[in-house]
């Protein structure tokens, strides 16, 4: 009988007080062909078990059938397909943000360099540049309001962007009228010498003072005289203080 | 006592000799072994019951390593391997745990 198969009949009767013994009787070497050969299949059997063991470990697709193979790859390309998916979705996200980021920052830059210019214009603030210092002495008193204010519309027209008149920042709203022995400008009385700064294309407006006709030569014709500088960095440091309009009214 | 410290030189030289198993074999061998294990409890089962045989173990030994193979290399060529190989594994491993009980009730009485 094979010592693999199951006893069909009931073993003869064995005294079980006996197996230790019977089982040290079995170890003890026996120097047969047979112990030998069992021997051998045991270590035969010893080195596939530790073999199969690492490989298992160690294996990875190579072992599988193809029906598995069928399955993984399956399982793998629908994986991938979700995860591209999530990916392109996260990418939108990413490009809305990023763009919505930008296009905020941009506002707020554009936003900034408006305020700036408007505050230049409007005399609220200090201004630096290229520009013109402009010096009229009038010992005769001849000069009049007309005349600067005609000095201003021609500084303008050569492109002043912030003026200065003594020390008063010349805007929009800025009005000249006589005041005893000087002129006043938007409320405060400027003496002679008149300094008046204009920031701007320093060579424009000092060509378009001297201009036949012009400015220098209406100054000249007064009695007093006019003297010119141009310069590559001047400040108009003189500011306009807002007034709460009291009829006109934003549209909204 | 011979096979069985063969079976520790085995474990040893396979764990350090990092053999690879041939592509070709590498569906066979876990069957092989499972089937070397029932060789094997049964074989201690019959040295307590009294029957025990050199010939014969060494003989059921490779007969049930080539059977078991020869099953799953079968199931394999019929495009069920998988199962076959599963089914083979649960029949030995029934043999492997009714062996087992029975050395323990020599041994133990219980």
């Amino acid at each position: 009988m094979s010592p693999t198969e199951p006893p069909t009949i009931a073993p003869d009767p064995v005294d079980d007080s006996f197996v230790w013994q019977r089982l040290a009787l079995m170890a003890r070497p026996r120097a047969t062909k047979a112990n030998a050969l069992a021997a051998l299949l045991a270590i035969l059997l010893g080195f596939a078990v530790a073999t199969q063991v690492r490989q298992n470990q160690v294996l990875g697709l190579e072992s599988l059938r193809q029906s598995e193979l069928v399955t993984i790859l399956d399982n793998a390309t629908q994986l991938s397909a979700r995860l591209d998916q999530n990916a392109r979705e996260l990418q939108a996200t990413r490009d809305e943000l990023i763009s919505g980021s930008t296009s905020g920052a941009a506002a707020l830059t554009a936003a900034q360099e408006r305020l700036d210019t408007l505050r230049v214009l409007a005399g609220t603030v200090r201004a630096h540049g290229p520009g013109i210092r402009m010096t009229i002495s009038d010992p005769g008193a001849k000069v009049t309001p007309p005349l600067l204010l005609d000095a201003i519309e021609e500084l303008r027209d050569a492109g002043a962007e912030a003026i200065q008149v003594g020390s008063v920042r010349v805007v929009a709203s800025s009005y000249f009228g006589q005041a005893g022995s000087g002129i006043e400008v938007d409320g405060t009385t400027v003496t002679d010498p008149y300094v008046i700064l204009a920031i701007g294309d320093p060579q424009t407006m000092a060509s378009a003072m001297e201009i036949p006709g012009g400015l220098s030569e209406n100054v000249r014709q007064l009695g007093a005289s006019i003297t010119i500088t141009q310069s590559t960095e001047l400040v108009v440091g003189a500011l306009h203080t807002l007034r709460e309009p009291r009829y006109a009214r934003r549209i909204p | 006592m011979i096979p069985a410290l063969g079976l520790l030189v085995g474990l040893a030289a396979g764990l350090f000799l990092h053999p690879t198993v041939p592509l070709a074999l590498q569906p066979y061998l876990p069957i092989a072994v499972i089937a070397a294990l029932d060789a094997v409890f049964g074989a201690v089962r019959a040295v307590l019951d009294g029957i025990f045989n050199d010939k014969v173990f060494v003989v059921s030994f490779l007969s049930n390593v080539v059977v078991a193979a020869f099953i799953v290399f079968l199931g394999d060529q019929l495009g069920v391997g998988s199962q076959l190989s599963t089914g083979v594994v649960v029949v030995l491993g029934i043999r492997i745990f009714s062996n087992v009980a029975s050395i323990r009730r020599h041994l133990f009485r219980a």
